[in-house]
């Protein structure tokens, strides 16, 4: 009851209702659209203040669409986003700027997304000019407070994007990310391209930001093990599909969906002493352009009845705070009970 | 005691750079037995791969191995000419690679890729190279083999194509399989169906198998022996239930505790301070200490040697050694 009491009293930061989004393929002379790839279908979901939210699943199942079109930067098909209750959707360009400062993304290669030509200090110094007025010795004043925030030094001020290591690029990247006080950030698989021991620092460096500046994460991933010690929440998505969210804690004790468990039991554990009973799920993905009838799942399902094949299972609150699209929620793919 | 299969000695393979010679495997030393899973750990530019790629033969122009020497079956194998090479890769070592696309050749049909190991290795006539093309692909676990033949490798998932590799590499019953890096560009899902491959084809065929990778769960999932290394060394050896679980080299400590552990929610991560170093950075003493917070001024001066702890565990490392002189007094245990 606490519990609930405490979900209640967390202020909801951005909200999803039916969020899809489709891409046309084209084909033929005309150009004519034959089908669609269903990349994101309906999602609802509500991120908290403050909170992580682990998005994860297989690749092709949408999460990173999913993050791109909360940012605007794919046009979405159908639904409503609204963040701190104001609809963000259908905003022209510049009433847009405005929700830029408060949104950002951190994306997975970061050397990628900066100018090879420019020095890191002018590429950082370029968010102010654009979005304050600041002056020109106010602004290198903030980059080098922003640089210090990062981990990174003064010199590295002057310096270009192939003088640095991929880990501290991520921290350019990050510099980047919070340099106007952004109150939501999406890491699309920011830590998935580094070494595992700059992994882990990139990480520290992210939950020490959050409880600093009090930052809510949409924390993308196909890395359950960093998920599990990043995130508060996670969503579980398949084929452009939410199957599954629930706090960290439950979803790794008590995974409701098959796919879930599948997903928990295919991680390669970094342990030689527990051997847990493994399931292997069989087959590959299906295709998103022609997705399988009923539930996404039901070809890969290890417990799949026949009302799977026909009717697509309803996204439902199974406990509190716990939601889950399965027919057959809870059913162990072990033993095939309930 | 099971045969040895591959034997390498102080291997030192250098690379020619306008900066002057790369050393990028210095002076490594490991063997792999027949039947057993030999896995090498490592982040980017510990050399993993440059080893892997000596023992095929396959280094780049540039690149040369300047010391030491490969054994396979106790023949010398790494001064062969080209030739002899080429006749070894396939039908003694077979290597399969991280991104299974970019290693078929996308304009040619599975089946045509599949039936050429089995023409020239084994010289057999089109037809019955067909046969045994679709036998293996059945072995490999790929569902209708007979249509997959006809089709070429962009009509293929990533999963299918990595098992295609697998087939490729076992088409000369090589008695040694290197695996770079295989399940890395794939999902969990189809990474664990992978693991479980190569795992089993490894007891039907008893063949050695030499595993590169970077992700720990991974090997402990894979993995007979493991060998870690860094900056270019060979760092800590052991079985791998001793290097689990109780790692002795501070970097290998370190690379277990920034793995993030799925079943243990109170785990803290410990992430190892500092950068990779470049190939060519110089680095006096032990090539860790910049980044090893037990460093002391012998580790500085002197790069350190390998000791053996017992139970085959060998590490590199001054403090074990000096510890194991001074009987006792942990340096740093792993948690756990």
């Amino acid at each position: 009851m606490v519990e609930q009491l405490e979900l209640q009293k967390r202020k909801i930061i951005l909200k999803l209702n039916g969020v899809k989004k489709y891409f046309p393929i084209k084909s033929g002379l005309l150009r004519r659209v034959q089908n669609h790839v269903k990349a994101v279908e309906s999602v609802n979901l509500e991120l908290y203040e403050g909170e992580s939210l682990g998005v994860v699943g297989e690749s092709g199942c949408g999460k990173s669409t999913l993050g791109r079109a909360i940012l605007g930067l794919e046009p979405l098909t159908e639904g409503k986003i609204s963040f701190r209750d104001e609809e963000i959707q259908d905003l022209k360009r510049k009433e847009k700027l405005r929700f830029v400062k408060e949104m950002q993304m951190i994306f997975q290669d970061p050397f990628a997304s900066l100018d090879p030509r420019q020095r890191v200090g002018d590429a950082l110094s370029e968010v102010f000019s654009i979005h304050t007025n600041m002056g020109a010795r106010e602004r290198k004043e903030a980059v080098l407070k922003l640089l210090g925030e990062v981990g990174l030094k003064e010199e590295h001020y002057d310096r270009y994007p192939h003088e640095f290591s991929g880990g501290q690029r991520q921290r350019i990247g990050i510099a980047r990310a919070i340099a106007l006080n952004p109150s939501f950030i999406i890491c699309d698989e920011a830590v998935s391209a580094l070494d595992v021991s700059v992994q882990a620092q990139v990480l520290k460096l992210l939950k020490t930001l959050q409880e600093k500046y009090h930052l809510s994460y949409m924390f993308i991933s196909h890395d359950l093990g960093v998920v599990r010690y990043f995130c508060n929440r996670v969503l579980v998505m398949y084929l452009g599909n939410t199957v599954e969210l629930a706090e960290v804690e439950e979803l790794f004790k008590e995974p409701l969906h098959p796919y879930t468990q599948a997903l928990l039991s295919a991680i390669p554990r970094p342990s030689v002493n527990t051997k847990v009973q493994r399931v292997r799920l069989q087959g590959d993905l299906p295709n998103p352009a022609n997705p399988p009838t009923g539930c996404p799942f039901h070809t890969r399902c290890p417990v799949v009845k026949d009302i799977c094949k026909t009717e697509k299972p309803q996204w439902e609150e199974y406990t509190s705070g716990h939601f889950v699209a399965c027919h057959y929620a809870g059913t162990s793919i072990v033993s095939g009970e309930v | 005691m099971r045969e040895t299969l591959l034997e390498v000695n102080n291997l030192i393979t250098e690379f020619r750079t306008a900066d002057g010679n790369v050393q990028a495997v210095r002076d490594v030393s490991f063997f792999v037995k027949k039947g057993e899973t030999l896995c090498i750990v490592g982040e980017s530019g510990c050399g993993k791969s440059i080893t892997s790629l000596s023992i095929m033969g396959l280094l780049p122009n540039n690149g040369i191995i300047s010391g030491g020497e490969i054994k396979y079956e106790n023949q010398a194998i790494h001064a062969l000419n080209a030739e002899e090479k080429r006749k070894l890769r396939g039908s003694k070592i077979s290597m399969i690679f991280q991104e299974p696309m970019t290693a078929l050749n996308p304009v040619l049909t599975i089946g045509y890729q599949l039936r050429e190991p089995f023409m020239l290795h084994h010289k057999v006539n089109k037809k019955q190279a067909n046969i045994q093309g679709i036998e293996l692909l059945k072995q490999v676990g790929i569902p209708y083999p007979e249509k997959r033949m006809k089709q070429y490798p962009h009509e293929l998932s990533g999963g299918m194509r990595q098992r295609v590799m697998i087939a490729l590499a076992l088409a000369g019953n090589p008695g040694l399989l290197i695996a770079d890096e295989p399940t890395t560009a794939l999902d969990v899902t189809i990474q664990a169906q992978i693991l479980d491959l190569i795992n089993s084809l490894k007891e039907k065929l008893d063949m050695g198998v030499m595993f590169i990778t970077h992700d720990m769960g991974v090997v402990a999932e894979v993995a007979d022996r493991v060998m870690v290394m860094y900056g270019g060394k060979k760092i800590e050896e052991g079985s791998v239930e001793e290097i689990f679980n109780q790692p002795r080299h501070p970097y290998t400590i370190g690379l277990l505790n920034s793995v993030p552990n799925v079943d243990d929610p109170e785990f803290e991560l410990e992430p190892i301070p500092g950068s990779l170093p470049s190939l060519t950075e110089q680095i006096s003493g032990c090539r860790f200490h910049p980044r090893c917070q037990f460093a002391t001024e012998q580790c500085r001066i002197t790069a350190p040697t390998e000791f053996e702890i017992g139970n085959d565990h060998n590490v590199s490392c001054w403090l074990v050694e000096e510890e194991a002189s001074n009987n006792g007094r942990a340096i740093g245990v792993a948690k756990a």
